[in-house]
């Protein structure tokens, strides 16, 4: 029977952490990430797990000796945030090149400056193309979830690549919420042994990792990098399966919302994805038929998927929670446009920024956006793209009009 | 422990033949010495700061090294080795593992006095047993002879050139294996290649098989940067040691032990003479600037007899 409990996100990964039960954890605290090294110092304090927990120096540090432990062929892990994980820049790329299969609890926060320890996804979304697995939360419970899965992507052997679990700073990292915990005995099963097939321990087989590759062979360890990016996404939809035959909980790419039949869509990650389906559901219960797509896996990037669940929609919002500086909004925005351009180019999407630095984003705000969306669609209204939500003063943005918005009829001002 | 010269050299080579050092490079030799320290039987896990050693030894697909071994990157070889060691207790309790490994870092200067220095120090105080080995050369040798905080005082290199404004470094080198010191790990040595290699393979031997942190500081002539004939490099140690520029002394569970004095301390420009990123100092007009660095090695030497006639 699955136990019942109130966790936040920090508890909820700790345990989860617990029960997984990996060799070696090195960490530095940072907040909001900080609890997740205490909870688990913790449980080896009281013999409740038997990780050894190295407490480094430095963010740089923790990343460069879970490298080391995973290099040496133990199960590690580190956990951290913003300017932690800004700091783990050169060593996200060496644990992806050296196809280390070590998990990253990250709890997004706002990158400095100014310092702000509040959530947003500049942290993660700045590391997108590090070569790690990125897979997103909701809310405590699939952040539970999310890591007891994590191992079993990172490690198979068509993927071998590091894995990022990512949950909203403070809105999920603190926030208490009801959760369905696992057995142990059901989540050590699930998880299994980690035997790797070459390691530095290993006293029959030495191995050298690390090297100075030139230009001969540079290109060729990308593609194998890529290959298995690629390979990622079956790994990610059968132990997702898997997991739901063990749970009750399915997971896949992204969770589709009241889609279907949906005229007008978000795509969103995290936390304000609760947020908006309340927005969902009033606007629905108006009449208005809208939904919502929350992307979970954002790298590997799921695109035709994305482009084919919003292929019937007239108009989305690519809500990102992070900034992109090309002064034309963020990642997501970017990614999803690429999707929709190559697969559903019907499909008419625009890109808006909230909540950075942990700024409020609210049910009446979502709203209002997919207003404006039926009313680019249905009564020719200009629609106000690349603005900041919720910002106090005045916002630049491109205001579109006209359908498909030819290039002749957008008008690029401040408003 | 006793010390047959004949007998270490025909032990079979760690560090392979077939690697791309360059003729006469003191670092490679540093790397044989401390690799032949390891018991034979005992497997290890070598690790290693990006630099010359790191291009030269492990150039993909070809590694020199015949233990195991793992670059990450510049300024992390303290960190990383700590993760490596770690998986060791833990695999080892665990019962996944059974031989006994040991753990050797290395680093150049540039690895180990600057970039390196907050990874090394965190991994020093948290008293991982790995020993991590810095092979000084005195300057960032794998870019083109950029200043350390190794470097000497008025070293020419290619950041602090010699010109018609210019004597060179204007600094003095920071004293390493002291600040190692202070972090009173178990272990701490500082040698240099000298005649049958006794004082090296005794301290890496002690290094090695002290439970616990330790560090070694290695002083290993580069001929490019130093500007001296590569054959001469048993010389220039031994200059080193002689006029007490490059001490041998250890420090061992906290008791400073000096190894080494020479019977007739020898003039610094005994050392400085044969290297030609010291020439200016030879110039008539700059006697001042050889009476200053004089005063410096006194000083330090001084230092370093009061400590260990303390203990």
């Amino acid at each position: 029977m699955a136990i019942r409990e109130r966790l936040s996100g920090n508890e909820a990964i700790s345990f989860a952490i617990k029960q997984v039960n990996p060799d070696v954890m090195p960490a530095f605290p940072i907040t909001p990430s900080t609890e997740i090294p205490q909870y688990v110092a913790n449980y080896i304090a009281n013999g409740e797990m038997d990780t050894d927990f190295i407490p480094v120096e430095s963010e740089h540090s923790s990343m460069s000796a879970t490298i080391g432990a995973s290099a040496a062929g133990a199960r590690a892990l580190t956990a951290t945030s913003s300017c932690g994980l800004a700091l783990m820049w050169e060593e996200l790329y060496v644990a992806a090149s050296n196809r280390l299969p070590l998990a990253l609890c990250l709890v997004n926060r706002a990158l400095s400056g100014p310092i702000n320890i509040n959530c947003d996804h500049s942290d993660s979304m700045g590391a997108r193309d590090t070569g790690f697995i990125q897979i997103y939360a909701e809310n405590n419970q699939e952040v539970y979830d999310n890591f007891i899965q994590a191992y079993r992507i990172s490690e198979h052997k068509d993927v071998r690549l590091p894995i990022m679990i990512c949950q909203d700073g403070f809105i999920t990292s603190h926030a208490v919420e009801n959760i369905e915990l696992l057995e142990d005995d059901k989540v050590k099963n699930f998880v299994g042994e980690y035997n790797p097939e070459n390691y530095l321990l290993n006293a029959e087989q030495p191995m050298a990792m690390g090297p100075y590759a030139v230009s001969n062979y540079y290109m060729e360890t990308k593609m194998a990098q890529n290959t298995a990016m690629q390979n990622a996404k079956q790994v990610i939809l059968d132990v997702g399966k898997e997991f739901g035959e063990m749970s009750g909980r399915n997971y896949g790419f992204f969770e589709e919302y009241r889609l279907e039949d949906a005229d007008y869509a978000f795509v969103i990650i995290g936390s304000a994805a609760g947020t908006s389906k309340d927005a969902v559901d009033k606007l629905r219960e108006e009449g208005m038929k809208v939904g919502l797509l929350k992307l979970r896996v954002f790298r590997p990037f799921p695109d035709i998927e994305i482009a084919k669940a919003l292929s019937n929609c007239k108009a989305v919002a690519i809500m990102d929670r992070s900034e992109g500086f090309r002064s034309k909004g963020g990642p997501l925005g970017s990614e999803v446009k690429a999707a929709l351009y190559d697969y559903a180019k019907n499909v008419t999407a625009f890109n808006l920024i909230y909540g950075l630095g942990g700024r409020d984003f609210t049910v009446e705000e979502a709203e209002g956006i997919y207003k404006e969306l039926a009313g680019y669609v249905e009564e020719g209204k200009s629609f106000e793209e690349y603005r900041y939500i919720g910002l106090r003063g005045e916002s630049y943005s491109v205001t579109r009009t006209g359908q498909k918005g030819s290039v002749n009829d957008i008008k690029s001002e401040r408003v | 422990m006793s010390y047959n010269f004949k007998q270490e050299m025909n032990k079979p080579e760690r560090l392979a033949p077939g690697h791309r050092m360059c003729a006469g490079c003191g670092g490679t030799i540093a790397v044989r010495a401390v690799l032949r320290a390891l018991h034979e039987g005992d497997k290890a896990v070598i690790g290693n700061a990006t630099g010359c050693l790191e291009v030269s030894t492990f150039m993909y697909p070809y590694t020199a090294y015949e233990d195991s071994y793992i670059h990450n990157a510049f300024e992390n070889a303290g960190a990383t080795m700590s993760g490596v060691e770690t998986a060791y207790n833990v695999l080892k309790r665990k019962g996944k593992i059974d031989d006994t490994f040991k753990f050797i870092t290395f680093g150049g200067d540039g690895g180990t006095y600057d970039i390196g220095l907050q990874s090394l120090s965190g991994a020093m105080e948290r008293n991982h047993d790995f020993v991590y080995v810095c092979y000084d050369n005195g300057a960032y040798m794998n870019t083109g002879i950029q200043r350390s905080s190794a470097t000497p005082m008025y070293a020419d290199t290619t950041t602090t050139p010699v010109g018609s404004k210019s004597n060179g470094k204007m600094q003095n080198r920071k004293d390493l294996a002291t600040i190692l010191a202070a972090h009173d790990i178990p272990y701490v040595g500082q040698s240099t290649l000298l005649g049958n290699f006794k004082d090296i393979h005794t301290k890496a031997e002690k290094a090695i098989y002290t439970e616990g942190a330790a560090f070694l500081n290695i002083m290993a002539p580069c001929p490019r940067g130093w500007r001296y004939p590569t054959e001469d490099i048993m010389e220039i140690c031994k200059l080193g040691v002689e006029t007490c520029y490059w001490p041998l002394f250890e420090v061992d569970h906290g008791k400073w032990i000096l190894n080494y004095e020479p019977k007739k301390k020898l003039p610094i420009e005994d050392f400085l003479r044969p290297q030609g990123r010291f020439k200016h100092l030879f110039k008539k007009g700059n006697e001042d600037l050889i009476v200053q660095f004089q005063e410096e090695v006194d000083r330090r030497w001084e230092d370093l007899l009061y400590r260990c006639a303390r203990d």
